[in-house]
């Protein structure tokens, strides 16, 4: 009875977005008249956090505070076109186009104030806690609620906005294959250790060590969140899932949880990971999508780890414990030694 | 023929009485009877746990439960944690652990996470680990929800809020 | 577009820090409505009766039995479907017609909907669509992606060749540079066969919808869709209905990976609305999310490498095998998707991709996570470690020397730009603590001196 610990490392690229007919995806924002902003989608959450990180992207370009947002994704009689929530895109396409409308209202929003401040909008700026300023004279300023409430019934001005992100269709070759897929890359490195037991063939992952670089971070937590679920996913995905266990054959395919298995909580590795902030160039803010990167340089680190623990090379996932000890088996009937006798 | 019967328990402290199949399940009782839909189903097999309840204390898989068993208990569900915009420290704890993405396993959690609090007050890590073993979630990878649940015990340390605001021990 | 993609946060604004989930307090206190948690007067249940064969001729329906269950309403088969064709792509002139929303002559999967029985409870319609009769004549099935594609093999699909179509080909084509030239020009060659495992996306809330008929002649659907307006358009074509009568609502879904954006449950549900003038709720049960509902393709990907003494890949050759199920779907973008990745994030000068996406007789794939990606990932990161070894160079060696940089050309022709695979592989090496030769801290992702 032995256990094996080693070491192996993936690196990988992942696309941005995709681009099957436009990607389209448009965005609305109109002011009230006490300086709430509304921004009016259709784009999907999954839990990767999108209402949050969109209502961020909304704030910072219209320059106000994030709790005078309000984000609506539900209803497609008042939200505009949203492709959906796959392929990475969602926050680079709907957060882009949250800046384009964005610019947009905050245009009109800067004219009103420039009329009641009696500048010119070139010379104004918002502090982000409410309020716009002119450059350089302290003391003129006026709160953004102030600007709406004027816009509506004094000056008459629609504090409102409209963007779209579209990239134009590619089609692909027939012949080279040449194609324009996708809008930027992200990569992460991975080096997984692991642990195999000899005698049962179970593999346990005890550590994730990554390097994520995806673009400026517009919410840590939440990018975060996507990196250690996502590497909890790649062990699934390497060591225990599959709705066929006999692929390709259809039989036995799992019809619940108890058959359908996936690590739990006391199967987790330790998950470290670094995130590197190099701003893509056409991100939102320089982001870049990394929802469904995250399980994919996992899964080979591991399955490298396992040669450097074992010295057998698969090239089949899931990994089963049955694999492991059957290779265990030919290796040693390969080497013409005796399978080891376990003593108890 | 259907079955029915009345079957007599408390809710979140409120007594409750109805006329069901005394084989519906709790589950199907607390979501379509009486309207408290943060008890979800997510498999009705058993092997999730989003549907996870306390009954008398106990977590409690809500879907394989017929309600007859439920006859004179107190059952608490995620409804009876928080108060308006007070919320338990155990979800205090899971918001700022950011322990949640999709949020469907989530009332599940925090109830076995109730139930792990009110008989252990400070538990291990792997007794957490033990305690969630039931409660799948596909999005976190479970670590900030441990975390989460680390945090709420230091959090209730000391106090008696682990049986306060709504349900009864 | 706005200069938007230039753009640095103001330093006063939200972007870049950590702020709460805007659903965190929702979740947290079970106040989040998710699709099975709406409630409606008379609303009604929709569970499908499906095919419990892979491959099998629909020779009889017989709904006497069913319709004797207490609570039966009524239930739809094919005939009952204005436009019974469900084509997720087919909107954006990408896919084919090929899938009906329920079956009608014959069936490619176990657990392809035939009967909709919509019934008072949710138990009386799963008891109801037990009872459906249904006679079939079982055909012979493939489930292997070579198999299928070898002569003779049964036919899945109604044009009889278990491959889609690629402007012509049975495959999508990627040739770049000269691929025989370099192979034969290389100091060694790797091969290998990698296989990934079809995937369930297992989100903890199942698919589903509700909808419900209004009295101005509109439908309104509850929809944990990945894609409200895809699923919409979907819905209208196969109703044939005007894409106003339709509103979707939604947005906050539990949990997805991809296994939401089939739009398969609302086109039903709202036929079952509009026939039965009430609101039909049409859930999975975690049975059929399992069995029934798309998974990630399973993938075959043979890939051989050119490659020199230094390490360096100067061809590779890759014929891959995506197999879609019975049908099509998302696959063809994968396909594309894979495609494009092949090379993943390393310069190859030559490059020969066969792309296949193959019918056989299990359920169908769509997207998921990683759609086509994390399968040549997994391929060609195993391949590289492959290539270490027989060069006899360490694992981060190999991966430096052919990391691409800014302005390379991937073999589909598109420049790289915000390249950062050396960057992240020397942070990675940082926190591990492994020490890089200067070789390899030298290097950056900037464009090649040329």
């Amino acid at each position: 009875m032995a256990k094996v610990k080693g070491r192996g490392m993936a690196a990988v690229n992942y696309p941005t977005g995709m681009n099957l007919g436009g990607d389209p995806t448009i965005a609305l924002i109109h002011a009230s008249t006490s300086g709430v902003f509304n921004i009016s989608i259709s784009s999907v959450e999954l839990g990767q956090g999108l209402k949050t990180v969109l209502a961020q992207i909304g704030a910072e370009a219209l320059g106000v505070p994030l709790e005078t947002v309000v984000l609506h994704n539900d209803d497609t009689d008042t939200g505009p076109y949203c492709t959906g929530t796959f392929a990475s895109r969602t926050t680079h396409r709907a957060g882009n186009a949250i800046i384009a409308a964005a610019d947009e209202a905050r245009e009109v929003m800067f004219e009103e104030a420039a009329e009641l401040l009696e500048a010119t909008p070139a010379d104004l700026m918002t502090d982000g806690a409410g309020n716009i300023l002119v450059r350089g004279a302290a003391g003129r300023s006026i709160t953004v609620a102030e600007v709406c409430s004027a816009a509506h019934f004094v000056h008459g001005r629609a504090i409102a906005g409209r963007g779209i992100f579209f990239k134009p269709k590619s089609p692909v070759d027939p012949d080279t294959g040449a194609m324009d897929p996708d809008s930027t890359e992200a990569h992460a490195c991975t080096i997984a250790e692991i642990e195999v037991d000899t005698e049962t063939g179970n593999v346990r992952v005890l550590r994730l060590s990554s390097a994520y670089e995806v673009g400026r971070a517009l919410n840590p937590r939440l990018v975060h969140g996507q990196i250690v679920g996502g590497a909890w996913m790649g062990v699934s995905h390497t060591l225990y899932e599959t709705t066929a266990p006999y692929y390709p054959l259809v039989e036995h395919a799992p019809t619940s949880f108890s058959e359908y298995l996936m690590p739990g909580p006391a199967e987790c590795p330790v998950i470290e990971a670094e995130v590197l902030g190099i701003a893509s160039s056409n991100g939102p803010y320089g982001q870049k999508g990394v929802g469904e990167m995250t399980a994919n340089s996992p899964i080979p680190a591991i399955v490298n780890a396992l040669y450097d623990a074992i010295g057998v090379r698969f090239y089949e996932l899931p990994v089963t414990p049955e694999m492991v000890l059957r290779a265990l088996e030919e290796k040693a009937s390969a080497a013409e030694l005796p399978v080891p006798e376990v003593v108890h | 023929m259907t079955r029915s019967a009345t079957v007599r328990f408390t809710v979140n402290g409120e007594e409750t009485s109805i006329i069901v199949d005394p084989l519906a399940s709790l589950q199907t009782v607390l979501r379509e009877e009486l309207l408290l839909t943060g008890t979800k189903a997510g498999c009705r097999q058993g092997g999730c746990g989003s549907c996870s309840v306390l009954v008398n204390g106990e977590l409690e898989l809500s879907c394989l439960l017929p309600i007859a068993e439920v006859e004179g208990c107190s059952v608490e569900t995620i409804e009876g944690l928080s108060a308006g915009e007070k919320l338990h420290p155990i979800q205090t704890a899971f918001v700022e652990n950011f322990a949640l993405q999709c949020g469907f396993c989530t009332p599940g959690m925090v109830m076995a996470t109730k139930a792990l609090l009110g008989e252990n007050a400070t538990p291990t890590k792997d007794e957490v680990i033990e305690a969630l073993s039931g409660n799948i979630c596909r999005c976190t990878g479970y670590e900030p929800i441990v975390k989460a649940v680390m945090d709420a015990a230091d959090r209730l340390k000391g106090s008696d809020e682990v049986s306060l605001v709504g349900g009864e021990s | 577009m706005s200069d938007a993609t230039v753009r640095v946060p103001q330093g006063n604004g939200p972007v870049g820090a950590s702020v709460e989930q805007a659903d965190a307090r929702s979740h947290v206190t079970g106040h989040t409505i998710y699709v099975d948690d709406v409630q409606l007067p008379r609303l009604a249940h929709m569970v499908l009766a499906r095919s419990p064969f892979p491959h099998a001729l629909i020779r009889r329906i017989d709904l006497s039995e069913a319709e004797k269950v207490p609570g039966f309403i009524r239930a739809l088969t094919a005939a009952d479907v204005p436009k019974n064709i469900y084509t997720i792509l087919g909107l954006i002139g990408f896919g084919l017609d090929e899938e009906r929303a329920l079956a009608d002559e014959r069936v490619r999967y176990i657990g392809e909907p035939i009967v909709a029985v919509i019934a008072e409870t949710r138990a009386g319609a799963a008891e109801a669509a037990k009872l459906v009769r249904i006679d079939y004549e079982e055909l012979p099935a493939v489930f292997d992606v070579e198999e299928a594609l070898a002569p003779g093999a049964p036919a899945v699909t109604e044009w009889g060749i278990n491959a889609f179509d690629f402007d012509g080909r049975p495959f999508r084509q990627v040739r770049f540079g000269d691929v025989d030239a370099a192979m034969a020009s290389a100091d060694h060659i790797v091969e290998g066969r990698y296989q990934m495992s079809p995937i369930e996306h297992a989100p903890v809330e199942t698919t589903g919808c509700v909808a419900r008929p209004e009295p101005d002649g509109r439908f309104t659907v509850w929809t944990n869709t990945q894609a409200l307006n895809m699923s919409l358009d979907l819905t209208a074509h196969i109703l044939q209905i005007p894409t106003r009568r339709l509103r979707f609502i939604g947005g906050t879904v539990g949990g997805g990976f991809g296994g939401k954006v089939d739009g398969m449950v609302e086109p039903l549900a709202t036929l079952g609305a509009w026939k039965t003038g009430r609101p039909v709720k049409y859930v999975y049960s975690r049975e059929e999310e399992m069995v029934v509902s798309s998974t990630r393709n399973g993938v075959r990907i043979y890939m051989t490498d050119g490659v020199t003494n230094d390490g360096v890949i100067v061809a590779r050759r890759v014929r891959s095998y995506i197999d879609c199920g019975a049908y099509s779907r998302h696959t063809p973008y994968a396909v594309q998707k894979h495609a494009a990745n092949l090379a993943g994030p390393y310069f190859i000068p030559n490059a020969s991709f066969d792309i296949y996406c193959v019918y056989t007789n299990r359920q169908p794939s769509s997207a998921m996570r990683g759609f086509g990606v994390t399968e040549a990932s997994f391929a060609m990161e195993v391949q590289m470690d492959r290539i270490a070894e027989l060069t006899g160079l360490d694992p981060w060696t190999v991966r430096f020397r052919n990391a691409y940089h800014d302005g390379d050309l991937r073999p589909h022709r598109k420049p790289v730009e915000d390249a950062t695979l050396i960057e992240a592989m020397q942070a990675a090496a940082r926190l591990v603590g492994y020490e890089l030769s200067p070789e390899l801290l030298a290097m950056s992702s900037k464009p090649r001196e040329v």
